[in-house]
């Protein structure tokens, strides 16, 4: 299919919110960048759940990212990487077999790998995406949040411990009935304006099928997962 | 008179409550005889944990050793605490039930299916945050909550868990969440120049925003019933499609009513014009039949239409019937203005709750 591209919102009175139809335009395109950067590493796609007894509308959909494996770094491994990282001036994710930075991550407590799914929703009151995730063992067994905060990235503890804004909490995933982690979008409106703003000054006005690439180099980091540069470049 | 009237409704909403009868789980009865099932009024407006300070004194004498982990079931169906008491009972209780017989545990809290609730402090953030996403629906930030002084929100929260009305009113109204106007009343009352700018400065005070804060819980079935007590119970969440979807009012000389809202809120089931195939005064009049089961004169008519249409994916949802629609405990007519409901039947976190069970047709795979 062909995307919709140039979608414009007018920059003056945008208040940092897309509406559910810029949502899949710039979720499309996200998981379209990211295929082509990223064509190594797994991939996004795009879910239309049913509900209600059949098929949702056609508009509605979320982005799901599955099966990710954090692996377990040991101490020794995290400083050699470190070393390595810091020496090349564009870590580049091609040919790797894994672009999670092993630098930032914590040797989890039990020494099992840890696996991840992460879902990208659009809420309806933020009018904002929302990240969900949750992880478990290889055996299917949930991890607990102490479990999921060991394997963060080691400045996303200070992030999440500093802001009132920028928060992790346990809720009910729109479309799957049951327990997942999120972080709360409560102020995803404002920091996603303040980053539009910083950006390059938008003669034709907000670029909104751009909207998840610049809030995934946000909520990524802190997650751990890091956005190829080459999407970041339009 | 206008304003009594709401005054009375929301003491109504917030005075309602329901008989629960809870047993213990078998699972944990350690006593012979079992103990009696523990009567209690639950709030409606409340949440199901909050009646733990009842609830373990009258069962400890029976209950195993170990760690406490409180959860309640209806049929087996674990409940979710963080749905107010009376929503729970207005969408599993098709047939209201009295009293409402549940399960309570203190063993095997069926984490997979039920975010963790420790204590009261687990429900008073749970709180907090839906009216932290009520504000924002509302104004666009939620600042007015996180702004909140520890003194505010103690007292909001004790007015919620000690129903409270006058209290609540008091701390909520520095939330600025105003009361939703409802233009068309007013401007039926106006009757002069005077009285019209009156109105009009009324109207403009109060309609402070567009968006209602609304959360659907939504049923839906596939065989036909007549009567409540022949409604299919249900057996697992995942039946039901909760709906967390603001209303948008339109400023349009047109009241705006509780169907109008619907069609807006369940454009799936209710098709939005824009793809509705056909005239659009027809597709308005079989709305208005679909929305109106009860006028038996024209079900034949509606079941021939149904029929006689061709099985297409845009008009399978055409079909689709709403059997039964609670907002705390009621059913309103789908008439009412849309904005009256929101102003007074209105839950403390300030969402609207609106349960609807609907008849959906048998899916035909092409």
């Amino acid at each position: 299919m062909v995307l919709e591209s140039g979608t414009l919102t007018s920059s003056s009175s945008w208040v940092g919110s897309i509406s559910l139809d810029e949502f899949r335009v710039a979720a499309l395109s996200f998981a379209e960048r990211w295929e082509r950067c990223n064509s190594s590493f797994v991939q996004w796609s795009w879910v239309c759940p049913k509900r209600l007894g059949f098929a949702a509308g056609k508009v509605e959909g979320y982005l799901c990212l599955q099966n990710i494996l954090i692996p377990r770094g040991t101490q020794d491994n995290c400083c050699d990487e470190a070393s390595a990282n810091n020496s090349k001036e564009e870590p580049c994710f091609d040919g790797e077999d894994d672009p999670i930075d092993n630098a930032t991550l914590v040797q989890s407590s039990d020494g099992e790998a840890h696996y991840y799914d992460f879902h990208i929703v659009y809420s309806n009151s933020y009018r904002v995406p929302v990240l969900y995730f949750r992880g478990y063992c290889i055996d299917g067994q949930p991890l607990v949040l102490d479990d999921i905060e060991k394997d963060l990235p080691a400045n996303s503890s200070k992030i999440l411990t500093e802001s009132k804004w920028t928060f992790i909490t346990q809720e009910e995933h729109p479309y799957l009935n049951r327990p997942w982690y999120t972080l709360h979008p409560c102020g995803t409106c404002e920091w996603m304006k303040l980053l539009y703003a910083n950006k390059a000054p938008m003669v034709k006005g907000v670029p909104v099928d751009q909207y998840i690439i610049s809030w995934f180099s946000v909520v990524g980091q802190v997650i751990g997962l890091r956005t190829p540069l080459e999407m970041m470049r339009s | 008179m206008e304003r009594d009237s709401k005054k009375e409704a929301r003491n109504y909403v917030w005075e309602g409550a329901i008989p629960l009868q809870i047993h213990l789980h078998q699972s944990e009865v350690t006593t012979l005889p079992s103990p009696p099932p523990a009567l209690i009024l639950a709030p409606r407006i409340g949440y199901l944990p909050l009646l733990v300070p009842q609830v373990k004194p009258f069962f400890s004498s029976a209950l195993p050793p170990g760690v406490d982990t409180v959860w309640f079931d209806y049929k087996g169906l674990p409940l979710k605490w963080y749905i107010p008491t009376g929503v729970l009972f207005d969408l599993l209780c098709a047939e209201p039930e009295r009293p409402w017989n549940l399960t309570v545990h203190f063993r095997g809290y069926p984490a997979n299916i039920l975010t963790p609730c420790e204590n009261e402090d687990s429900v008073k953030w749970s709180y907090i945050n839906s009216l932290k996403e009520a504000a924002y629906i509302f104004h666009g930030n939620c600042k007015n909550v996180m702004n909140m002084s520890q003194a505010d929100q103690f007292e909001l929260w004790q007015s919620v868990m000690n129903g409270n009305l006058e209290s609540y009113l008091r701390v909520s109204s520095k939330l600025k969440f105003g009361i939703f106007g409802d233009t068309f009343s007013l401007r039926l009352n106006s009757s002069s120049v005077k009285s019209r700018e009156r109105a009009e400065l009324d109207a403009a005070g109060t309609v402070t925003s567009g968006r209602i804060p609304v959360r659907l819980y939504v049923w839906s079935i596939q065989e036909d019933f007549d009567n409540l007590e022949d409604a299919p119970s249900f057996d697992s969440w995942d039946k039901i499609s909760y709906i967390n979807r603001p209303a948008e009012i339109r400023e349009e000389g047109k009241c705006f009513s509780l169907g109008d809202a619907m069609k807006m809120l369940l454009p799936e089931i209710f098709g939005d014009k824009a793809s509705a195939s056909g005239d659009i005064s027809k597709t308005e009049v079989e709305d208005y039949l679909k929305l109106n089961p009860e006028e038996a004169s024209n079900i034949e008519g509606t079941k021939v239409m149904a029929e006689s249409k061709d099985v297409e994916s845009c008009n399978l949802s055409k079909s689709a019937e709403i059997k039964l629609l609670r907002i705390q405990g009621i059913e309103p007519k789908l008439e009412i203005p849309f904005t009256w409901l929101a102003n007074n039947l209105m839950n403390p976190d300030h969402f609207l709750h609106i349960c609807v069970y609907v008849k959906v047709p048998e899916l035909t795979t092409i």
